[in-house]
């Protein structure tokens, strides 16, 4: 079966973003105020041969923690699609 | 002593590293590439360097993709026998992807990429070096305890500071916790840095400042473990 995996790699919470910092500065010049915050990350589509869901997400897991994400700086969420 | 410098797609300061470490420093250096990965010629006396960069285009993350090149597998190993590892910018962002150097390099505070001369000190010396900076991601990041260790075992190899050798806010170009432009794991046989030290050995560049650096980290004693 072939699986669609989403993947969200974020900056860990409590470290500065200062991309997220300077496209929020850029919202607020639009008038765009009830914005309070802005955090950047990647999105990554994978498309996985695999038997069940969960060997997908197993698979993804792997995948992030060996190289999509660098757990000294990021987190990861996964989404699995059929 | 001899040096062997890595080429990977998108490095762009290897010439100048090979060029200095030859002309200027006088050492023997052999030019690798990222994807061999024989590093039989070298004893663990040598020194592989890594240089300063775009490797692999600094897709996903920089240095991210480098970690895995063939030469990296082996420069690891080499690094693991106690063979000395010198990684200057991207070549930094390398090792600490590589996890020989603990922590990460994120993007500069200010979101600009910063290309200037900056000021850097050891902890305990008194000489202040005039290095050059060009980087886009040099913001040093680790976790306190992490920073307090890496302190604590004086493997802090230079701090950011203003011409009188002062660590202040307004010396860090880039955001770098604790002014950090440099470290070293704790073996003391893996080096990191941001600055360029091999683009500043030359009088005709106007700047010797960066021998200062290769003889402190290759050609004397370096500090021992307090």
């Amino acid at each position: 079966m072939n699986y669609n995996v989403h993947i969200d790699v974020m900056p860990l919470k409590d470290l500065l973003d200062p991309q997220g910092k300077a496209v929020l500065g850029g919202l607020g010049n639009l008038g765009m105020k009830s914005i309070e915050d802005v955090r950047i990350g990647k999105h990554i589509m994978l498309q996985v041969e695999a038997g069940s869901p969960e060997e997908a997400k197993s698979i993804a897991e792997e995948a992030s923690k060996k190289l999509l994400a660098n757990p000294v700086m990021e987190y990861f969420e996964i989404h699995v699609q059929r | 002593m001899k040096f062997g410098v890595v080429v990977f797609p998108g490095s762009n300061c290897d010439r100048d590293m090979i060029e200095t470490l030859k002309n200027d420093l006088n050492q023997e250096v052999i030019t690798l590439w990222h994807k061999d990965d024989d590093l039989s010629m070298f004893t663990t006396d040598d020194c592989i360097v890594l240089p300063g960069g775009f490797s692999y285009g600094d897709y996903l993350r920089c240095g991210a993709i480098a970690r895995f090149s063939p030469m990296m597998q082996s420069v690891i190993e080499f690094a693991n026998k106690g063979g000395k590892v010198f990684g200057v910018c991207n070549g930094f962002q390398i090792l600490c992807e590589a996890g020989l150097l603990p922590g990460a390099l994120l993007r500069n505070a200010h979101m600009q990429f910063a290309c200037k001369n900056v000021f850097l000190k050891t902890e305990d010396g008194e000489q202040v070096y005039k290095i050059p900076i060009a980087h886009g991601e040099g913001r040093y990041y680790a976790d306190q305890q992490t920073l307090d260790e890496l302190e604590k075992n004086k493997q802090v190899l230079y701090y950011y500071t203003n011409e009188k050798g002062e660590v202040t806010t307004e010396a860090n170009p880039n955001g770098s916790l604790r002014n950090i432009a440099g470290i070293c794991n704790a073996n003391r046989n893996v080096f990191g840095m941001m600055p360029h030290p091999e683009r500043a050995c030359s009088d005709l560049l106007g700047n010797n400042d960066g021998r200062e650096i290769f003889n402190a980290l290759f050609f004397s004693k370096v500090p021992e473990l307090v």
